[in-house]
């Protein structure tokens, strides 16, 4: 029984933490442009079949396919920053919102066009594929702990990242104030580029990571709406918040899966999120903005 | 050649000429003050030297260089920094914090640099920590180092701005309405600070203002304008007493003794 738990409990944080990547940039975005990407989910879509292109056609290293998919994934953001949404500058947000979701549409599109993907699924082999940990009766996968652990990495490498060096505050003082943030003589088009840069790296490392659970395809992108709410849950526009709320979305999930009936499971997020945002409007971690009158 | 120079500025927005064909020259060293009715294109001045409009004719020139079309950042980088009439601070964090991001544009790293924390990189970390606490000991902000900006009250909030404008070390500073919101003892502090920055600090100041007893108080010259004109320009005692300058302010001024 415990067991059964425990194991639950682990593949929920670990679907969780990939909500909390995808979630992360979304809310990356948010905080620095205040445009939700709602192509963030393809992000994962392009980085899991570059990924797989890599590991199964060229038969490389999984690290290397990864070092080269976050690289691929970050020029691809920086692109689309320059050439897509730049021009775009000062439109309406609602405007701009609208292009993100018709991005989502042509980027899936245009992976089912490319020879070799398609829309068949796919799957590749990981150095974790088929490992397992065992503690007496628990036994653990090594892909889900591998989830866990780049996360976590992940995580520390980009809080360090924000806090310490001069490119990570200066995007942080954009997000406060961008007219201040100018006068400073921080370029805000760098900052832009740079945010969609990291973001859509983020996407793709999210895409191979959720690979060997959910498989290739060119729909994989539709975790982008459990992603989503992960963001609301942990207040928009908080990036700890993203993570937690996407762990806490990861896990009910999994727990649901197993102990409630059948369909449970894909509400489940959508009930909690309900349920945060009755009790606490700004999310988990949202910091309330006062307006004096 | 002039420190600072605005030749025939002009600028529309629609039909309404906000600026047309002002010109001035700041010396090296002065306070210049800018003064002029409500809507008279003061501020428009300064957002045009920021860049935040695009002139339609004339050039800003800058320790000899022509920055009318330098990019809005470039311009800090320059050595220009300025303050808001309605305050536009980093709110959420301290005021500490604030300073330091007016350390941005003399940091020189790169990613790599900051990973190794090199000994220069610690260097220049430490340089504008210590350039942050002297301007706070400046200007009287001890009390509130570690506060958040939010929290503070407006004339505090005002110094802050101050401040961060100070931490960027520029050779030329633009105040926009200091003294507004603030109150008289605030406003005496303002005076005496505007004149140490002037004359312990070296540093240039072209300011906008509506209160007359700060302009004449710490003004070397004045420039008068209205409906986006020069009216006239020269030494301060001049101008607040030319007719044409008068005339222009009487209706304001009429207004303040009857309410």
């Amino acid at each position: 029984m415990l067991v059964e738990i425990l194991q639950t409990v682990l593949s929920g944080i670990s679907i969780g933490c990939i909500y909390g990547l995808v979630a992360l940039g979304f809310v990356l975005i948010f905080k620095a442009t205040e445009v939700i990407n709602f192509a963030q989910g393809e992000m994962m879509v392009i980085g899991a079949f570059i990924a797989y292109s890599l590991i199964t056609m060229l038969n490389l290293d999984y690290w290397l396919a990864l070092l080269i998919t976050i690289l691929a994934l970050g020029l691809f953001g920086m692109l689309l920053e320059r050439f897509v949404l730049r021009s775009l500058i000062g439109e309406p947000v609602f405007a701009i919102v609208m292009l993100t979701i018709g991005l989502g549409y042509a980027i899936r599109s245009g992976v089912s066009m490319v020879p070799g993907w398609g829309t068949d699924t796919y799957g590749f082999h990981t150095p974790f594929t088929d490992k397992n940990l065992h503690y007496g009766d628990l036994v653990i996968s090594w892909e889900q702990v591998s989830v866990i652990l780049m996360t976590l990495v992940l995580i520390i490498v980009l809080f360090c990242f924000f806090r310490y060096t001069r490119m990570g505050i200066a995007m942080r003082a954009t997000s406060q104030n961008q007219l201040a943030a100018v006068y400073m003589g921080i370029s805000v088009n760098r900052v832009f580029s740079l945010t969609w840069t990291i973001s859509a790296a983020l996407g793709g490392i999210a895409g191979i990571l959720l690979a060997p659970f959910t498989f290739v395809h060119m729909n994989m992108g539709f975790i982008g709406l459990k992603a989503f709410p992960a963001a609301v849950l942990g207040g928009f526009g908080s990036i700890p918040g993203a993570m937690v709320g996407g762990v806490i979305i990861g896990v009910t999930e999994s727990l649901s899966g197993v102990y409630l009936p059948e369909g449970w499971k894909d509400i489940a997020a959508y009930i909690i999120l309900i349920l945060v945002l009755m009790l606490r409007p700004e999310g988990l971690f949202g910091i309330q903005e006062k307006k004096k009158v | 050649m002039a420190f600072f120079e605005a030749r025939d500025i002009s600028i529309s927005f629609g039909g309404l000429k906000a600026l047309n064909r002002v010109s001035f020259q700041v010396e090296e060293g002065e306070v210049f003050s800018i003064i002029g009715p409500n809507g008279a294109g003061k501020t428009t001045i300064f957002n045009c030297i920021n860049r935040y409009y695009t002139l339609d004719e004339g050039t800003f020139v800058f320790g000899g260089k022509d920055i009318t079309r330098a990019r809005p950042y470039a311009i800090a980088a320059k050595g220009i920094a300025r303050t808001f009439q309605n305050i536009e601070l980093f709110k959420n964090t301290t005021v500490l914090d604030n300073l330091l991001l007016g350390r941005h544009r003399h940091r020189k790293t790169s990613f790599l640099s900051e990973a190794l924390f090199l000994p220069w990189v610690r260097k220049q970390e430490l340089r504008n920590r210590e350039k942050a606490e002297e301007v706070i000991d400046f200007l009287d902000l001890q009390a509130y180092r570690d506060q958040q900006v939010a929290g503070l009250p407006y004339g505090v909030q005002k110094t802050v701005e101050l401040g961060r404008a100070l931490a960027t070390e520029p050779k030329l500073l633009l105040l926009d309405e200091p003294s507004s919101g603030m109150n008289m003892e605030e406003m005496e502090d303002l005076s005496y600070w505007i004149t140490d920055i002037k004359e312990e600090l070296g540093i240039t100041i072209l300011m906008v203002e509506h209160n007359m007893r700060l302009v004449r108080k710490v003004s070397d010259r004045v420039l008068a304008m209205d409906f986006g004109v020069v009216i006239t320009q020269g030494e301060t005692k001049e101008v607040l007493e030319h007719p044409d300058v008068l005339q222009a302010y009487l209706g304001e001024e009429g207004a303040a003794t009857r309410s």
